[in-house]
């Protein structure tokens, strides 16, 4: 507790404050909470079909669990559900009100109680995906939510994404530039995408996708398990 | 009691789940009676009158004795005959929770208490009383559709705004009314219904393509 944060008048109800920096919550299982990984980006540039693809490729190696955040209720869910990449049970669908961004950024309390319930029904996760509504270049996650995202842009959109920077293609701890086998039919320079996010991003990494060539997404999977590596301690 | 407590517990953006959530209105855009900023009006009034003010009691009771929040919860399940209502005021309310750990330290309200419920024993852990939580419950009763008339509807936020300047001294009304009765009975709480909204609220869960939750 935190008296000595403020003074409460001779008229205030005695209350207490927890101390902000603690999380109030009580762990519902013993050891590590699962990774949460965030998996934002425009619409139509691939987060579903990347999930899904991450779904195939972990599924057997990871206890693994998804939340998707749709503009329109439940569609990327069924998406998932009906491509068979998962059982129900672990996948669950946070509804949005108009605004995606808010429900991963700035009220992450949805997307919270889906993963907290995910873990209670289903037991310790190694990792959690949470996919955002497709939204624009400024969507990120709130670090309240998720320990890593990844922002997924695509070549159809033009090569100039890069360059345009926003939060999501500067700060994402891994950017993917997807779609690559359409960049001829399109014109988009793949090497200019990877110039410009270089110039944007600095150190951070990025990777270029193509699930039609890739359909187990090796370069995001091969980024994930190592994350995942690093969390668990080798027993 | 601090009036800066009780604009944080009442704030639009306090990160407690409210803004998946339209209060009914989708359903009754969805449904023709909903079209313009007059009938925004109209829909807001009905609900201050009713949802507002079963909220405003029930806040202002847990407030008073937060000690009998289970008996509020069941009483609140009974003024809601929705299932869909049911799951969608239990969701805010274990959101609000959630926010409420983080800012002050709450007694035990259960996992996900119907959302007045958990509004009324927030405020109680703020430091405010069974007055300010009623004020807070029944403001949220129309400011949260509200916003939700902006964004899907497309309206002009001034004029949705202006609904709400208008309403608030039936706000403060409704609010001191409920506040009186913070000591009653469970059973002898308001219980002020609307069919169309529970109706609304049942057929809404059931589409395929909806923008939010309830």
């Amino acid at each position: 507790m935190h008296p000595e944060l403020h003074e409460h008048g001779p008229d205030e109800v005695p209350h207490t404050h927890p101390d902000p920096g603690v999380d109030p919550h009580t762990p519902l299982h013993p050891g590590p909470r699962a990774l949460r990984i965030g998996i934002g980006g425009p619409v139509g540039s691939g987060k579903t079909a990347l999930v899904a693809a991450l779904c195939r490729a972990l599924g057997a190696e990871l206890r693994l669990a998804v939340v998707t955040n749709d503009i329109y209720t439940t569609e990327d869910a069924d998406f998932l559900l009906r491509n068979g990449v998962l059982p129900a049970d672990r996948i669950r669908a946070v509804e949005t009100g108009c605004c995606p961004h808010t429900a991963i950024r700035d009220d992450i309390s949805a997307n919270l109680d889906a993963v907290e319930d995910l873990e209670a029904t289903l037991g310790p996760l190694d990792l959690v995906l949470v996919e955002s509504g497709g939204d624009n270049l400024t969507a990120t996650f709130s670090k309240g939510l998720i320990d890593q995202q990844i922002f997924v842009v695509d070549v159809a959109g033009g090569d100039k994404v890069p360059r345009k920077g926003g939060p999501g293609v500067t700060t994402a701890d891994l950017l993917v530039i997807n779609k690559t086998d359409l960049a001829p039919l399109v014109g988009a320079d793949l090497s200019v995408m990877d110039r410009d996010a270089r110039a944007r991003r600095g150190e951070l990494p990025t990777v270029f996708l193509s699930l039609v060539g890739d359909k187990a997404a090796t370069p995001v999977a091969d980024w994930i398990r190592a994350l995942v590596a690093a969390r668990v301690p080798a027993a | 009691m601090s009036l800066a407590t009780l604009l944080v517990l009442a704030d639009g953006r306090l990160p407690s789940g409210g803004h998946a959530h339209s209060g009914g209105l989708e359903a009754a855009v969805a449904a023709g009676r909903v079209r313009e900023v007059r009938d925004v009006g109209g829909f807001l009034r009905g609900r201050l009158q009713t949802t507002g003010f079963v909220s405003a009691a029930f806040a202002a009771s847990a407030c008073a004795r937060t000690g009998a929040f289970m008996d509020l919860d069941r009483g609140l399940d009974a003024r809601t005959p929705s299932p869909a209502l049911r799951r969608a005021s239990r969701a805010q309310g274990r959101a609000l929770v959630r926010a409420g750990r983080a800012m002050w330290a709450l007694p035990d309200v259960g996992r996900e208490p119907h959302h007045p419920v958990a509004l009324g024993v927030l405020a109680a852990a703020a430091g405010l009383g069974p007055l300010e939580a009623a004020v807070a419950a029944a403001h949220g009763a129309v400011s949260g559709p509200a916003s939700a008339a902006v964004r899907l509807l497309g309206l002009d936020p001034y004029a949705v705004h202006s609904l709400l300047a208008g309403l608030a001294p039936e706000i403060d009304r409704i609010a001191a009314d409920a506040a009186a009765r913070a000591d009653d009975p469970v059973d002898a709480l308001p219980a002020a219904g609307a069919p169309l909204l529970d109706i609304g609220a049942e057929l809404h869960a059931t589409w395929e393509v909806r923008l939010f939750a309830s």
